[in-house]
């Protein structure tokens, strides 16, 4: 057992407390990202942040990042440009309607302050 | 809401196919599973009308969905004596002859009496193109602003997405079966719910909740307990899986459910992850008929396999429609082979590697040559971890070009790796990879005002 620490970070994995869709439209993947509990998130709005999530896909996609609430669905929509190597039938990707780009987004881990990730019943990530 | 038999009526919409080259049982099944009012069949990607106008060229009776017409044969019996009504957009660029050839399966089976086809044509804008680009429509294109002129004389197909006005006017002229062009996939279960319940033109709310009933059945199962991340290993019998089923009301709310004894599920998180499939900006779904605000909506379950939405909202649509125009656009070929443990990422790499010395040798020019180690990091690229040695590396290499001798002799060189490359290679048993001419998609907008619809009614 860890001593409750107030300052200390938690690593939650994103995948184990979001859910996630993705389609294509375009050259542009959409991923929706879904809290698994509603008590969640809030959680997910204040932590995928633009700039987070465009640093996430650096080197994935070629493009800019766009971000919108569902606060009444418990989720977040990503829009990535630039994303499926063209798009529909001019891509050579093996996701070229970027069906798994939902997953990609799942591999994110956050650092939540311990105090919090109590207060929220967070999973803890598997130690490595 | 007021209380009272009229505004307690319920109307199914069920979803039997939600691309073409879905289940073929489906339709079948949801007609014979439980009662349903409306089966909806969406039969239209963006590319499939380009694949189309190609078959059309070929023979001028061709151009539609042709899986459509053994799915009518599947769901005739329903048809003909419980008065389940059909709505289709199989007609591709070709819908009379889509309704001739539905007309003479029946016809064949003997029942040919019992149907009244309405089609839904004006939306192919193939042959008005020119016309349309003098009269200052530029079509441009809507993700890179290029005027259409650029690729015009390289383009196959043109139709605008045409909503649910008329669906609605072959209902009301007493078709059971409405075949249309490039309608939009929500226009297929919206115009049905518009019909029955009376809904006018400016009821943005009701308007907007029958396109959201239409977004979350549109892909079939994939809000039923198909393709559903959320708690997948629990999920029930696949195998068996219920499509969806929409119960509409008056006032605007439904209910998505699907048969009892069906496999899959349908839960808030099951809707959810359809909700958020292909969007946009939520605030504003557009469609001809009305801009559908997807942080309006909320749902609840209300039962097993049942989940209630309601709260929709919606504004006026605007005064264009999207146009589909697809286009010929170089060609491209896709090759594989496969490594084996010990080393197997590294001999893919070399063997990646040497490939390519090869192409430049001869001088060949690629728009794109791209190699993905499927296996290792091709769906997820630099984010892919790797934890321990790979067992097994499948090589895939793509290369694109508007030339179609350099993508043909590309197409020879992956053969040869196999006996004058890196060890422990297999998997070519597919043989030599194969050059796809490459249809392209251009998205634009057209004033609503320069696309009229037609309806006729055929028995």
């Amino acid at each position: 057992m860890t001593m409750f620490q107030k300052d200390k970070l938690r690593h939650v994995r994103l995948v184990d407390i979001a859910h996630a869709r993705s389609g294509d439209k375009g050259d542009t993947a959409n991923v929706g990202v879904i809290a698994l509990k509603p008590h969640w998130y809030p959680l997910l709005r204040d932590q995928l942040t633009l700039a987070r999530v465009r640093q996430h896909f650096q080197g994935v996609i070629t493009g800019d990042v766009e971000r919108y609430e569902l606060p009444n669905l418990n989720a977040l929509n990503f829009l990535l440009h630039g994303a499926l190597g063209g798009g529909g039938t001019l891509s050579l990707k093996t996701d070229a309607q970027g069906k798994v780009f939902s997953t990609a987004m799942l591999r994110m881990v956050l650092e939540v302050p311990e105090n919090m990730a109590q207060a929220l019943d967070l999973p803890a990530a598997p130690t490595a | 809401m007021t209380a009272g038999s009229s505004s307690d009526r319920i109307v199914r919409v069920a979803s039997g196919q939600g691309f073409w080259g879905d289940w073929l049982d489906a339709p079948r099944r949801q007609v014979e599973g439980g009662p349903v009012d409306y089966l909806m069949l969406d039969y239209l990607a963006e590319v499939t009308m380009s694949i189309l106008q190609k078959q059309k060229e070929r023979d001028p009776a061709m151009g539609y969905a042709r899986d459509f017409i053994g799915a009518m044969e599947s769901v005739l019996p329903a048809v003909k004596d419980r008065g389940v009504k059909v709505i289709a957009n199989a007609g591709g660029v070709n819908p009379v002859s889509c309704a001739n050839a539905v007309l003479d399966m029946a016809r064949a089976k003997g029942a040919q009496g019992a149907l009244k086809i309405g089609v839904v044509s004006g939306d192919d804008l193939l042959p008005r193109l020119d016309e349309l680009i003098a009269s200052g429509q530029p079509l441009a294109n809507m993700e890179t602003g290029e005027p259409l002129s650029m690729v015009r004389d390289r383009v196959l197909s043109a139709n605008a997405y045409i909503g649910s006005v008329p669906i609605v006017e072959a209902l009301r002229k007493g078709a059971n079966v409405v075949i249309t062009g490039r309608s939009t996939d929500t226009a297929l279960t919206m115009a049905p719910l518009r019909h029955e319940f009376g809904w006018a033109a400016d009821d943005w709310d009701r308007l907007a909740a029958g396109i959201i009933a239409g977004h979350i059945i549109e892909c079939g199962a994939q809000c039923s307990g198909g393709n559903c991340l959320y708690d997948w290993r629990s999920i029930p019998d696949l195998a068996n899986v219920g499509y969806p089923i929409v119960e509409g009301r008056a006032d605007g709310t439904f209910v998505v459910t699907k048969h009892p004894h069906t496999g899959g599920r349908i839960n808030v998180p099951s809707i959810t992850e359809q909700l958020v499939y292909e969007m946009g900006d939520p605030h504003s779904y557009i469609t001809p008929d009305v801009v559908a605000d997807f942080t309006s909506i909320h749902l609840e379950q209300a039962g097993e396999n049942r989940v209630r939405v309601f709260g929709i909202q919606g504004r006026p649509a605007t005064d264009k429609l999207k146009v589909s125009i697809a286009y010929r656009s170089g060609f491209k070929a896709v090759g594989t082979l496969v490594y084996a443990w010990p080393d197997a990422l590294d001999k893919a790499k070399l063997a990646d590697q040497v490939l390519r010395e090869r192409l430049d040798n001869m001088g060949l020019q690629f728009d794109e040559l791209l190699t993905e180690f499927v296996g290792v990091s091709s769906t997820h690229g630099p984010l892919a971890e790797m934890s321990g040695e790979a067992q097994e590396v499948q090589l895939r290499v793509g290369v694109r070009s508007p030339d179609r001798r350099s993508v043909e002799r590309f197409t020879r060189e992956l053969a040869p790796l196999v006996l004058n490359g890196p060890p422990s290679v297999t998997g070519f048993a597919g043989g030599r990879p194969k050059v796809e001419e490459i249809v392209a998609y251009w998205p634009a907008l057209v004033d609503k005002t320069a696309v009229t619809t037609k309806v006729e009614v055929l028995s």
